[in-house]
């Protein structure tokens, strides 16, 4: 099994590397996650040309690949005068990416739970936006968790890409390893390994996430992909 | 260069995404149709063996297998980026395309079969004409999902060389000094693609759908 | 003479091409309890919901008290401050337990601190017999509780009058009781109420006067006495007779 001997040999570089790796995944999910709960709040309850954007929004990010993106961004801005740093255009490109999957997880949730609890806040009184924030939101958020989880996972997968960039992430700590060792599957094996790893790591801490914010007695069943 | 010029060059990489996407997508869906069967109905050893190929290659980053499996190919069999990246995309897909099939079987109640047995059919019987027309119906949604992350996904190959869109975007940019417009023309040519199949999938979808009344 | 609360004029609702309600008048008083009653989609939980202004009426006007709250550039969110509603299916925020449920209009809303809206959502529990599950969350309580927490949510603003959609249809026959108990007590202390109901034994015993709606037009109003042992229509004769039937209770006809 050469992929442990490189794994051993080349531990620090790996770890450094996936550590690299979870910044990218916990910055893209976070960008994520903020312009994706505003483009979801948009496409449901703004007029019409803002909701009409939001969509165009989504359309767009979903329907091309991340890497064209990320190109994009690095390599395109630049001739327009805006010039980011490899690190920076991997962060840009995997939240905005990342914000269009999450818009729609979201929205799923908020419609689900909308119009009668939207009904129920403004009876006593409550704002719309009072009701989104306090009523609507809390739950549709823990309606979400389930589905809304495959996307940290899926965003960590993402984030091998960017080191096409040459952004030292996990996958170019490989490469190197591969180009020294002249071992080019063992080392891609040994990072499959680390990567696997920290899937794993990251689905058992969503699922205690899950059990965390569970509202007794309010079963929700949705399908875990 | 003129801008007819410039749009055709990354265009005629359309011919290598096109190429990877038709052979990933039927050879993952042939595989991953008959893995969801298997593990389905072929009894919990075999299920668990099912769920390990299913966590293994959908837990790796995409690109990582791609790598592994194309060194692997090129190596062994010798095979073009071409068709080493092509297959290997095949080998992923078939991996969620698996979880996809799974799902719809399961979700056709199991009284189906139940009934089918009882009218005398056999197990293989049973899952022909009822369990499978009705597990193709309820998996169309997320099969559409999977074939345009497949076209998507045929970017990766762009690493290991094949002169598709990303890559021919790449070699006019260096060339003409217009990598915004360049990598522009790219993402909205996989955005049409992308348009198409999502729009003649929900029309597959329309067809298909069984009468019921509201 | 007691003063008009809710003020009905010409009330009109449309949808598209339907008309749901036409020029619907009508007058609660404080201290009233209107029992609305009526067949099914006539436009009884619609003229509901436009009281508190949920759903905008097409034509007419509304008055709570001395103002007309379907003037332009009213305050939707203040008005329904004044009046509470209880809805068919509770709607309770399943993410709150029963007490923060009573409490968020409290503090929200009217800006209450803490420590008072907590006491105050308790006193509403208490009222509606609930202190004891005052921790627990939707989920865990049955239809009839959840209702009464519905109740307790509603009054604990303060309303100025109590609005009741269909607030049993969607309880099992055993907890309908506790609900209407409570609507009961509510009545007797002298709430102002307009409940939508097909309880025919509460609209006899409790309502100061019925409504009888149908095909989006009131048909007939009067006292429980007068509907149910003198009413003017047969068509209010046939749909009492049916619907008293239908709930088992026989009543002795004229």
């Amino acid at each position: 099994m050469e992929w442990l001997q490189l794994l051993q040999r080349f531990f620090g570089d790996f770890v450094r590397g996936a550590g690299v790796t979870l910044e990218l995944t916990a910055v893209g999910l976070l960008l994520g996650f903020v312009l994706g709960l505003l483009l979801a709040l948009a496409k449901i309850y703004a007029p019409r040309w803002l909701s009409g954007i939001a969509t165009a929004y989504i359309e767009i990010f979903r329907g091309t690949p991340l890497l064209v993106q990320l190109f994009l961004i690095y390599y395109g801005l630049p001739s327009l005068g805006i010039t980011l740093s490899q690190t920076l255009s991997a962060y840009l490109a995997l939240g905005l990416n990342s914000a269009a999957y999450q818009a729609e997880y979201l929205r799923g949730a908020i419609q689900a739970i909308g119009p009668s609890q939207m009904m129920a806040g403004r009876s006593i009184g409550l704002s719309r936006w009072q009701t989104i924030r306090h009523v609507i939101l809390p739950q549709a958020l823990r309606l979400a968790l389930p589905s809304w989880s495959n996307e940290p996972i899926s965003l960590l997968k993402t984030t091998a890409v960017v080191f096409l960039i040459a952004v030292q992430d996990l996958m170019a700590k490989a490469k190197r390893a591969a180009t020294i060792t002249y071992n080019p599957i063992g080392s891609y094996l040994a990072v499959a390994v680390v990567y696997l790893l920290m899937v794993f790591a990251l689905n058992a801490l969503l699922k205690w996430l899950e059990r965390k914010t569970k509202i007794p007695g309010f079963d929700i069943d949705v399908k875990r992909v | 260069m003129d801008f007819g010029r410039f749009i055709q060059f990354i265009a005629s990489g359309t011919a290598y995404t096109l190429g990877v996407t038709l052979i990933a997508l039927p050879s993952g869906l042939l595989i991953g149709l008959v893995l969801a069967f298997v593990a389905v109905y072929g009894g919990k050893l075999i299920g668990k063996f099912m769920d390990v190929y299913s966590t293994v290659l959908r837990g790796i980053p995409p690109i990582v297998l791609l790598f592994i499996l194309y060194f692997v190919m090129s190596g062994t069999v010798n095979l073009s980026p071409f068709w080493a990246g092509s297959i290997s995309l095949g080998i992923i897909s078939s991996a969620y395309q698996m979880e996809i099939f799974r799902g719809a079987i399961l979700s056709v109640s199991g009284e189906q079969m139940m009934a089918a047995r009882a009218v005398g059919m056999s197990k293989m019987q049973a899952i022909r004409y009822v369990v499978l027309p009705q597990m193709i119906r309820l998996a169309i949604p997320s099969w559409s999902n999977e074939a345009a992350i497949v076209i998507k996904d045929s970017s990766l190959v762009y690493a290991i060389g094949v002169p598709e869109i990303l890559r021919r975007a790449q070699l006019i940019s260096a060339s003409t000094q217009e990598p915004f417009l360049a990598y522009i023309t790219a993402a909205l040519i996989y955005f049409t693609l992308v348009f198409i199949t999502n729009r003649v999938l929900g029309r597959v979808e329309r067809k298909l759908t069984i009468p019921a009344n509201p | 003479m007691s003063k008009p609360i809710l003020t009905v004029k010409q009330l009109t609702k449309r949808y598209g091409s339907n008309t749901i309600f036409e020029n619907i008048d009508l007058t609660v008083n404080e201290g009233d309890t209107i029992v609305i009653i009526g067949p099914s989609g006539t436009g009884k939980s619609t003229l509901l919901r436009c009281l508190n202004l949920l759903t905008k009426p097409d034509g007419g006007q509304i008055w709570l008290d001395e103002l007309e709250i379907t003037a332009k550039g009213t305050d939707e969110d203040h008005v329904r401050q004044h009046i509470g509603m209880v809805f068919q299916n509770f709607l309770l925020f399943n993410h709150l337990t029963a007490l923060e449920n009573v409490k968020l209009g409290l503090v929200r809303v009217k800006h209450m601190p803490e420590k008072e809206a907590e006491t105050k959502a308790l006193e509403e529990l208490t009222r509606v017999g609930l202190a004891d599950r005052a921790g627990h969350y939707p989920g865990q309580l049955s239809g009839g509780q959840q209702q009464r927490v519905g109740i307790a949510r509603a009054l604990a603003m303060d309303p100025r009058v109590m609005l009741f959609d269909e607030p049993t249809s969607a309880l099992d026959p055993e907890l309908i009781g506790e609900v209407l108990e409570v609507m009961r007590k509510l009545a007797l202390d002298g709430m102002t109420m307009v409940v939508v109901t097909h309880e025919m034994g509460f609209a006899r015993e409790v309502a100061d006067r019925i409504v009888f709606m149908e095909k989006g037009s009131i048909v007939e109003e009067g006292s429980p006495d007068d509907l149910f042992y003198h009413p003017k229509y047969d068509r209010t004769r046939e749909f009492l007779w049916k619907i008293t039937e239908l709930y088992g209770k026989k009543e002795a006809q004229t």
